[in-house]
């Protein structure tokens, strides 16, 4: 279904409704891609509140972007199911502006906090309102003032960062009782654990909380894509997060597509969702096999570990690259599937779903297995509606969300699966999302596989114009949000990543509250996240 | 209970065979680009299509800087032409500069086993999972006698994935510091080795040997395990090293 023909679909107008709802303090427009609800600053928060609270709407992403004619324009970005068309909150500013509402507070839930955080750091717009601005992004010893995102930053400006003489971070901590102590985890670890920080906060045997700082990993993906080509922007979507480059390769091209109006021919969409569902396999694998590695199950991480190993090497056989870097391009994809390698997937995935079953049944006899994940890091329902979370966690408690299904892209429309669902919200509900959503995969695959259309890969050279779109994709540890905004001259103007990580680390604190030491790396590995991702 | 020890005994040995025999199993490397001789409008077109700068055009055709590429198969047959012969294998491992070669011949200071330690300097995961595989049964860099340690002072070596993000530096150069002598530097990827498609920039460095001395150099986008494993078994002295640069000639060197 395309964008045009949800909206269609829509029995009432929803701009309509926003503007009887908001009597002459808004102006809402529908078009194609969503509905535009533009607004004043003092109305900004009752209106996200309205869509959140009473419209059932999830907040997906803050997108700033500095105008060339000066002045600021802000989207907030919000979505809700595939009958209702996505929501823009547009706020434009005079430039001379630095202060907006938060819509973080507590009538809105947390959703937003991160990305009023981020923005603050990198373009120094302050948000009123907000709890706990500051050092976010942008670590203490980054100059004070300096706002990488704003146009007048010059990217490949080598800043003078002192190495501070002692690099413990030392923020406030809510005990101070003598015997209590916060254990720093982190940003170096004794195996190949990714460069992040946490601060497990105890007064004994038990953690009470966890304090995290992120973003040791932010290469400033946004700010390098600047005034580059689509070509070279793309190395880049797919090489921040490579252990989900085609999700984030794949979301980037659909927004230059929407935008230069290119239409993927049909065996280009059915490969890109085989390669999107074999990426989906081995990452889900290869977090099964960190969990089971968590909990010091020695075979079944080595029984897991060379699933993974074989869905790389499948990759690498179907798309010359084992983390499919390079396979998908504006237009459609680069590699196309011979008759034998079809034949030869058709059966590997057979193979491949088996062994997990197999996996996870043993796992399920394994009762001291299962009590180190039952009843640990939990996210309640109302949690993760709070913080919006997406991805395999927001489903292990009941949240439904899946844009393969609230936005169809590639082949999806014309497969039939189901997104898996559990309650409970703790790690071993997450590990039975992980197994449940594998089989689907391999569901997938196959109804694919066995009708692959014939014809082109991919649509003729595109010609850039200029022009704003956000895709959406299911990347495998949930909802990306990629927002492109192409320059008249078909370079980038504005890329925006919103990461299923990002959104997802922002709730990670709720699961390691009052918990035992020992549980931190199970809770750690049972999200499945990517700092990488994350941090960009 | 589940019986693991049966499930464990059941499988077969996965080990790669990596020691005595180059391996023939497919989709363990996405190979990488060689130097060619080709006439000189179509060495310029390949110059300019590479995003990197990995490929500059060199005496009767083009040299391949494989520290820049980064897989991205945009000089690659399949794609484009004119294009560059694409090799296989996964011996891509090299001294980083000759001042590292140098102390390689200097004496040779570790025993058949080393303690590794890794950090991520802002890698991008697939490097890491990469590294990761190498614990794998399928790898199992054990067998070789390379372990990882949990504390710099036990490591002799430490294995670098990431352009260096400027919040990195500082715990790469601690890490550094707090490892005792002799000690080795492997950077694993082009990131690690040249920026990558990240760096230099205000974020990101250009690699590694910007912050501490690098002893090997691991090329790939990501490189994959048994080209990591390559690098280790370079310093080692247990596989001879390869070349950073690949030339029109086979690979030969040829005098700058
Ligand atoms: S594969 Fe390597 S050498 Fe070839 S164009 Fe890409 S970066 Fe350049
Ligand atoms: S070299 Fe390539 S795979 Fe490795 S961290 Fe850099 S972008 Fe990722």
């Amino acid at each position: 279904m395309t964008l045009s023909a949800i909206a269609d679909t829509e029995p009432t107008d929803f701009a309509g409704l926003c503007e009887s709802r908001w009597k002459g303090r808004v102006t809402a427009k529908l078009d194609a891609a969503a509905c535009h609800v533009a607004c004043e600053p003092p109305d900004l928060p009752a209106i996200c509140e309205w869509l959140s609270e009473e419209m059932g709407y999830v907040f997906a992403t803050l997108v700033v972007e500095e105008e060339s004619k000066p002045g600021w324009l802000l989207t907030y970005v919000f979505y809700k199911d595939a009958a209702t068309p996505w929501v823009y909150v547009e706020l434009r500013l005079d430039a001379r502006v630095t202060t907006v509402p938060s819509i973080s507070g507590l009538a809105n839930g947390p959703a937003a906090d991160w990305h009023e955080r981020e923005a603050e750091d990198l373009f120094g717009l302050s948000f009123a309102g907000h709890p706990r601005l500051g050092e976010f992004v942008l670590h203490e010893d980054w100059p004070e003032g300096v706002v990488p995102m704003r146009h007048s930053f010059d990217a490949r400006r080598m800043l003078d960062i002192p190495e501070a003489p002692n690099p413990a971070w030392d923020p406030p901590t809510i005990f101070s009782a003598p015997g209590s102590f916060a254990m720093p985890v982190g940003p170096v670890y004794s195996d190949f654990g990714e460069a992040a920080h946490f601060l497990l906060e105890t007064v004994g045997e038990d953690v009470v909380r966890t304090i995290q700082r992120f973003f040791y990993k932010y290469r400033g993906v946004e700010k390098i894509s600047e005034g580059r080509p689509i070509d070279r922007v793309l190395l880049l979507a797919e090489r921040f997060s490579g252990i989900a480059a085609f999700a984030h390769g794949l979301a980037f091209c659909q927004a230059v597509e929407t935008i230069c109006d290119v239409e993927v021919p049909p065996r280009g969409r059915a490969l890109r969702t085989v390669f999107a569902e074999l990426e989906r396999l081995r990452h889900h694998v290869a977090t099964i096999a960190g969990i089971c590695n968590s909990t010091a199950l020695v075979v079944a991480t080595a029984q897991a570990a060379l699933i993974e190993e074989d869905l790389i090497r499948l990759s690498c056989q179907v798309a010359r690259h084992r983390y499919f870097f390079g396979a998908v391009v504006p237009g459609g994809v680069t590699c196309d599937l011979v008759e034998e390698h079809r034949q030869h997937l058709l059966t590997a995935v057979d193979e491949i779903a088996q062994r997990c079953e197999e996996l996870h049944r043993m796992l399920r006899y394994s009762s001291s297995f299962l009590d180190r994940l039952e009843e640990v890091g939990i996210v309640s329902p109302d949690a993760a509606a709070a913080y919006g979370l997406v991805g395999p966690i927001a489903r292990a408690c009941g949240a439904t969300r899946d844009m393969r299904k609230i936005r169809p892209y590639a082949a999806y429309a014309t497969v039939d699966f189901m997104v898996p669902i559990e309650q409970e919200g703790d790690g071993y509900a997450r590990l039975r999302i992980f197994f449940a959503e594998i089989e689907q995969s391999a569901a997938i695959l196959h109804q694919i596989l066995r009708a692959l259309p014939a014809g082109e890969i991919r649509a003729p050279d595109i010609v850039a114009r200029p022009g704003t779109a956000l895709a959406a994709v299911e990347a495998p540890s949930g909802a990306a949000f990629h927002w492109v905004r192409l320059r008249d001259d078909g370079m980038i103007a504005r890329y925006r990543i919103t990461s299923p990580s990002f959104t997802n680390w922002h709730g990670f604190h709720i699961a390691t509250e009052n918990f035992a030491f020992q549980d931190f790396p199970i809770i750690l590995a049972s999200f499945g996240l990517s700092n990488a991702e994350c941090d960009r | 209970m589940a019986n693991w020890v049966l499930k464990g005994l059941r499988t077969r040995i996965k080990t790669s065979a990596y020691r005595s025999a180059a391996e023939a199993v497919s989709g363990l490397s996405p190979g990488q680009p060689r130097g060619v001789a080709l006439p000189a409008h179509d060495a310029a077109a390949l110059v300019e299509r590479c995003p990197t700068r990995a490929i500059d055009s060199c005496e009767g055709g083009v040299a391949i800087d494989q520290r820049r590429c980064v897989d991205c198969f945009r000089c690659h047959a399949d794609v484009e032409e004119p294009a560059v012969p694409w090799g296989d294998g996964y011996e891509w491992a090299a001294y980083a500069d000759d001042v590292a070669a140098m102390r390689r011949k200097l004496g040779h200071a570790f025993g058949r086993s080393l303690h590794i330690r890794f950090l991520d300097a802002g890698a991008c995961g697939a490097c890491m999972s990469e590294a990761r595989q190498l614990i794998n049964p399928y790898y199992n860099m054990h067998n070789l006698g390379f372990f990882m340690t949990p504390t710099p002072r036990n490591a002799d070596v430490l294995m670098v994935a990431g352009p260096v993000s400027d919040a990195m530096r500082l715990p790469l150069r601690i890490t550094y510091e707090a490892m005792p002598t002799p000690k080795r530097v492997v950077a694993i990827g082009a990131c690690a080795a040249s920026g990558g498609v990240f760096g230099p920039s205000f974020a990101a460095g250009g690699g590694v040997a910007e912050i501490i001395p690098v002893d090997v150099v691991v090329p790939g986008c990501p490189p994959p395990p048994l080209a990591i494993l390559h690098g280790l078994m370079v310093v080692v002295g247990r596989k001879p090293p390869s070349e950073l640069i690949s030339r029109p000639s086979n690979g030969e060197m040829s005098p700058e």
